[in-house]
């Protein structure tokens, strides 16, 4: 008896604290810098793509929303001819962020991607693509990379020595 | 004492109830909101007081299905007899000095009596709708009704006897000296709880008990129909509200403001406490509602009763 008017008056106590709604179009929610929205494709610092169309992220994708198509430009860099994702397919697993091997493909906190139609949940690269190198600010891959590209000989990225011909070598 | 204009607080009266109880489905969600620390319905208009319209409008537009293995007459019908009983007892309720639709000498026992009759709405829609989930919550209402009923009846002899009348405005102007709060103490919380049941409202909604039952007695019922229930569950939670100022906290008795507004007031804060109770309680089961019903409040009705009577018969009346 006595714990039912205690329950009564604890939940009129109620009447006086703070409401946890957050009222959300006015009100933003804190979202973590790691949330997992929409997925963005990052550039370099230089500004270059960074994504190598190696299609890692297409397979580890386990509803099948990414497609892509290498191709390779005049200098050598490997890059997607198209990239395409399909966001009412997509699940926001961040699969796909952990296996790129170059911090191309990254998810960012954003969720508010509502259309009207079916289709404009259709992005192709040029929508993924942004300016920024996302979460990664310093990192570059082609930098890092031993792969021989133009303007870049083997021998010439961070930490790479020059290559040794193999036939001055001698015991 | 009848009103001059009796035509005039007849439709006052009803206007009024039926808003009331419109205006609760939105007062309700944000009382409830209040104590669980959300906002409730607060986009529709200010404050959200369009709710009420959204909601109207959404059941006036809701297929009114009736289930090809009901009993038709009974399935229609069923509703509407909550609303009539409810609406009946509104009739004996004293708003104000002089305006009641029907200032019945025997106010009191026509009041308990519709409130009795409300049950039949209950059971034939858990009869008639032919379904076992309804059947089930038509069986605990009669059950539940009945049992609670009995000292609802005697937790207000009480209050009759200290008036010597059954009609409701002399029971107010009785209450010139001191509120029956105080003198009816136990009586006031046993109406309190027998209300709480008679308006099958939480924590005594077993008869619908959506955890249990899908929605109990009107799990077949859609659109306006289903509506009519809605609305006819918060007119009996305002009639008992306000029965409960009436017959305890002196009606329209009060300073400064109007009688009107006093009752007005003193029926919202028992309607926010009907809320809070339904915020705050869990349902019992039915074997402990049963047995509380008999063998707990009866006998405290029981003994309130003879203890006023005694204390009338020694030191007479007041």
């Amino acid at each position: 008896m006595i714990s039912i008017l205690r329950t009564i008056w604890l939940v009129f106590l109620h009447a006086f604290q703070r409401r946890i709604t957050v009222q959300y179009p006015e009100q933003k929610p804190y979202l973590a810098p790691r949330y997992r929205g929409r997925i963005v494709l990052t550039r370099d610092p230089d500004g270059g793509e960074r994504c190598v169309a190696c299609n890692l992220c297409a397979v580890a994708c386990p509803v099948g929303c990414i497609a892509l198509q290498a191709t390779e430009d005049k200098t050598g860099r490997r890059l997607p001819e198209f990239f395409r994702i399909n966001f009412s397919r997509c699940i926001f697993c961040g699969y796909c962020e952990e296996a790129c091997p170059t911090y191309a493909i990254q998810l960012t906190p954003d969720f508010e991607m509502g259309e009207f139609q079916r289709k404009n949940l259709v992005y192709e690269k040029e929508h993924l693509l942004i300016d920024g190198p996302g979460k990664y600010p310093g990192y570059n891959f082609w930098r890092v990379a031993g792969v021989q590209i133009g303007g870049k000989d083997k021998g010439q990225a961070a930490h790479e020595e020059p290559p040794v011909d193999v036939h001055s070598l001698m015991p | 004492m009848t009103s001059p204009y009796p035509i005039l607080s007849i439709l006052g009266i009803v206007i009024v109830a039926l808003s009331i109880a419109a205006f609760l489905i939105w007062v309700e969600r944000r009382l409830l909101a209040l104590w669980q620390d959300r906002y409730g319905p607060n986009r529709t208009g200010p404050f959200g007081l369009l709710q009420v319209v959204a909601d109207a409008i959404k059941m006036f537009m809701k297929e009114d299905w009736i289930p090809p293995f009901v009993d038709k007459p009974v399935f229609i019908v069923a509703p509407a007899i909550i609303f009539v009983t409810v609406l009946m007892s509104f009739a004996v309720l004293p708003v104000a000095p002089g305006i009641i639709v029907s200032d019945l000498n025997v106010g009191l026992l026509f009041f308990l009596a519709m409130s009795s009759l409300g049950v039949y709405s209950v059971v034939l829609a858990g009869w008639s709708s032919n379904n076992k989930y309804a059947l089930v919550g038509g069986l605990r209402a009669a059950a539940q009704m009945l049992s609670y009923e009995v000292f609802m009846g005697l937790s207000l002899m009480g209050v009759v006897l200290l008036t010597g009348s059954f009609s409701l405005p002399a029971i107010v102007e009785a209450q010139r000296k001191i509120w029956f709060v105080i003198p009816q103490f136990p009586g006031f919380v046993l109406f309190l709880i027998a209300g709480l049941a008679e308006t099958r409202r939480i924590p005594f909604d077993l008869p619908e008990a959506e955890s249990e039952l899908v929605a109990g007695y009107h799990s077949e019922y859609s659109g306006m129909k289903f509506g009519m229930f809605f609305v006819g569950e918060y007119m009996g939670v305002t009639l008992i509200s306000s029965m409960i100022a009436v017959l305890f906290f002196g009606g329209w008795l009060g300073p400064v403001l109007p009688g009107l507004l006093w009752l007005l007031i003193k029926t919202f804060l028992f309607i926010s406490f009907f809320v809070l109770v339904r915020a705050a309680l869990p349902r019992p089961r039915f074997d402990q509602l049963m047995s509380w019903g008999w063998k707990v409040m009866l006998p405290l009705a029981l003994a309130n009763l003879l203890v006023t009577g005694a204390v009338i018969l020694m030191w007479g009346k007041g």
